[in-house]
């Protein structure tokens, strides 16, 4: 009975130790000497695996940087959305580099066409995709460039950042918002866009993407951008542009002064989180302190010292 | 004899099938919208204020899969606008003000039947591309492309579908029984066009007027005959109906002629017959107008261009509780988002459903029963296949043979939960087949 026991434990033994020793030889022979910053690049990344940089994931976007900084010195074309700017410095710390700083962005769900907007004509019973329901049919308000109201960029987002208010039945973002794009992607229409954030998240854009003709355009939906173009005329700092019957403001060039908010005839320009407009005699008196403006009637001259303001603040 | 793999049988409700054809009066305005066909739409010929004739050709095929468009009626082109189609979206379309409908001198309008065949085979197919020729079963692929044989490939038998497979669809069953005769002709037409000396009619047993009128027929004209078929859903596709008849299996991803075959519809040939022998473009085709509450089912023989609204008027109304029109039948068809759309040269019926039946019932899980991968004519899993879609999960979805789906819808009709099969399945050829496209 001893003899079994003693038997078997002694060639156990014996298998263990020999596969050890292959196992050591064969790691020796197989080692992957990994470069030590990518582990510590990888620390600091937020591990979201959004995809937001543009890679399959933050393992990868390390090596990437890692790779980048050997070979190119520097971190150009590399940011990391979801970290933002702190975790780019850590990481161009590790690296030895200097970034620049790049301006936060956000989602903006660009069109108003609620269920008041755009009233339904038709019902949609099929299943709660707006990919599907994008090849089949234009929209139950009718309108073709506008929101679904089903949902894929809800389901997209990892950041709980993207929600459908009932309502309206169109998707409003929240600022847990890293713009890491996987709404844009998700949205068949092309309706979201990833734009900055400014200075207290003061936005203005064109809440509409329909491409068609004044009168189409209104027919299906009351807050539809009709490309009467009266924003491209008012807009002093070129920000504005015109195609196929549609009016986008480049944030780049924006210096948020409303005047294309008041001058539009359908409000398809939105401005979030701005202060309540004070009556116009008001707004020319009070921040430029200027008191011979009070007396001049028309508003549109006299708010430029209020948009300078603004500017330098921004 | 029928296709062995899969099918279904749904209801039938061949309500208008006793309803003879009915040729409805013209349109005040007609709408025709370019894209009519499978492939490129034609580049429009006309321009605003123009006067046109019946018949005349107001946009031109260029592209290889294209087909010619004429006025199918006599007026004044009143705008060249983006119009509303069946899905809501915005297309090219030509808006025609009727004044009239006088025809354009060189088509011959009389109702006598021309037997001789007088053209060759290369003018017949110029003719049929000239006509604007689409396949009339509803896919409109532009036959005078079918009819172009490759080098080194052989027709061996002409098929033409008489199936009418969709419940609800009696326009080619009462194309089959008027126009009998014509439509022998235009096959013989075909025939002679792609060099092949048997042409089988496949219809199905639940139209025995139409199989002993069309045999009766067949006596006169040689190397035609009918092929009675046992009735199962959806016997009408190509490749299944090529397995009814000869028994024989199209490869996936392959067209029917790698089989040494060519379907075609029947009312395409009538529409072949009309064109060659009468130089008669393809102007106006047979509609079903039908559903469980329309008070009168009917056939009428419309104008391209027509609103489908005054289809439903001439078949005393729309009833009150309708929930859907659908374009098409029940199982293939699409529901319209509005009336004023026009007949095309792909419209086969215009099916108007109850609130009761258009709704959909309430989704439950999947429940692996495999009832869909019984019943797909194709041989494929549905359920997996909808369920890669849904994930976006297109790569996979393609090694799993999506493309060879035919839409035939009998996997969402037969599931046990109610799921959307075909709607996700239909996402998933979309985006694979775009996939594809970009990889070249």
């Amino acid at each position: 009975m001893n003899e079994v026991l003693i038997y078997s434990l002694l060639s156990l033994a014996l298998i263990g130790t020999v596969l050890a020793v292959i196992l050591f030889f064969v790691a020796q022979k197989f080692k992957v000497i990994e470069d030590p910053r990518i582990d510590l690049v990888d620390e600091v990344l937020p591990k979201a695996n959004c995809g937001g940089c543009g890679y399959p994931g933050c393992r990868n976007f390390a090596e990437v940087s890692v790779s980048s900084a050997d070979q190119k010195q520097s971190l150009e074309g590399l940011n990391c959305p979801v970290g933002g700017n702190d975790v780019m410095k850590q990481l161009a710390s590790i690296l030895g580099l200097e970034v620049a700083e790049q301006e936060p962005m956000i989602a903006v769900v660009r069109c108003n066409g609620s269920k008041a907007n755009s009233p339904a004509k038709i019902q949609y019973d099929g299943p709660a995709s707006c990919a599907f329901a994008h090849n089949l049919y234009a929209g139950e308000g009718g309108c073709q460039f506008g929101c679904l109201g089903l949902g894929d960029c809800v389901a997209a987002c990892d950041f709980d950042a993207i929600h459908m208010n009932p309502e309206t039945g169109l998707p409003v973002v929240n600022d847990k918002c890293v713009a890491c794009g996987a709404c844009v992607k998700a949205c068949p229409r092309g309706i979201i866009e990833l734009r900055n954030r400014n200075k207290k998240d003061r936005r203005i854009y064109v809440c509409c993407v329909n491409k068609e003709k004044g009168g189409p355009a209104k027919k299906n939906c009351s807050v539809a951008c009709i490309g009467c173009s009266k924003c491209f005329q008012v807009c002093p700092y070129e920000a504005i542009t015109m195609a196929d019957n549609l009016a986008y403001i480049e944030y780049e060039k924006c210096k948020l002064c409303r005047k294309c908010v008041e001058v539009c005839p359908t409000n398809a320009i939105h401005e979030l989180n701005f202060p309540p407009r004070k009556p116009k005699a008001e707004t020319v008196a009070d921040p430029a302190g200027d008191a011979p403006v009070i007396a001049e009637p028309k508003p549109r001259p006299a708010r430029k010292p209020a948009t300078e303001s603004n500017d330098t603040q921004a | 004899m029928t296709f062995t793999m899969g099918g279904v049988h749904p209801e039938e409700n061949k309500f208008s099938e006793h309803a003879a054809i009915v040729t409805l009066p013209l349109p005040k305005q007609a709408i025709i919208p370019l894209g009519q066909n499978l492939g490129a739409p034609p580049k429009p010929l006309v321009k605003k204020g123009d006067e046109v004739k019946t018949g005349q050709l107001i946009a031109k095929g260029e592209a290889f899969i294209s087909a010619n468009l004429h006025s199918p009626v006599a007026g004044k082109v009143a705008r060249l606008d983006e119009s509303v189609d069946s899905s809501g979206y915005r297309r090219m379309a030509i808006h025609i003000d009727v004044t009239g409908d006088e025809w354009d001198e060189n088509i011959d309008t009389s109702p006598d039947v021309v037997r001789e065949i007088t053209l060759g085979k290369q003018e017949i197919i110029q003719r049929i591309k000239d006509c604007g020729i689409v396949g009339l079963g509803g896919a409109t692929f532009p036959t005078h492309v079918k009819l172009m044989i490759p080098d080194g490939k052989k027709a061996e038998f002409l098929i033409i579908n008489g199936v009418e497979c969709e419940p609800y669809l009696t326009s080619d069953h009462r194309l089959m029984l008027e126009k009998g005769e014509e439509m022998l002709i235009g096959i013989k037409i075909l025939m002679k066009a792609l060099e092949v000396d048997t042409a089988i009619i496949g219809i199905e047993n639940n139209k025995p007027d139409a199989i002993k009128h069309l045999n009766e027929l067949c006596i006169r004209y040689q190397g035609i005959r009918v092929q009675p078929l046992k009735v199962k859903y959806p016997q009408g596709g190509e490749k299944q109906l090529i397995k009814a008849t000869v028994n024989r299996e199209v490869p996936s991803g392959k067209l029917p002629l790698e089989v040494g075959c060519v379907v075609s519809n029947v009312g395409t040939a009538f529409a072949v017959y009309e064109a060659v022998q009468k130089n008669k473009p393809l102007v106006e085709r047979v509609v079903t107008v039908t559903g469980k509450s329309v008070r009168k089912p009917s056939n009428f023989l419309v104008r391209i261009g027509t609103p489908v609204a005054e289809l439903i008027q001439a078949a005393e109304g729309l009833p009150e509780n309708t929930g859907k029109v659908i374009n098409g039948g029940p199982m293939m068809g699409k529901a319209l988002t509005t009336i004023d759309v026009p007949v095309t040269k792909g419209s086969s019926g215009i099916l108007v459903m109850n609130k009761e039946e258009s709704n959909r019932q309430r989704q439950n899980p999947c429940v692996r029963c495999s009832k869909c991968t019984e019943v797909c004519p194709m041989g494929l899993e549905p359920y997996l296949l909808a369920k890669l879609a849904k994930l976006a999960l297109y790569e996979k979805a393609e090694k799993e043979m999506v493309m060879d789906c035919i839409e035939c819808g009998s996997c969402q009709f037969t599931c046990p939960s109610q799921l959307p099969l075909l709607d996700f399945l239909r996402l998933g050829k979309q985006r694979v087949g775009h996939l594809i496209r970009t990889r070249k």
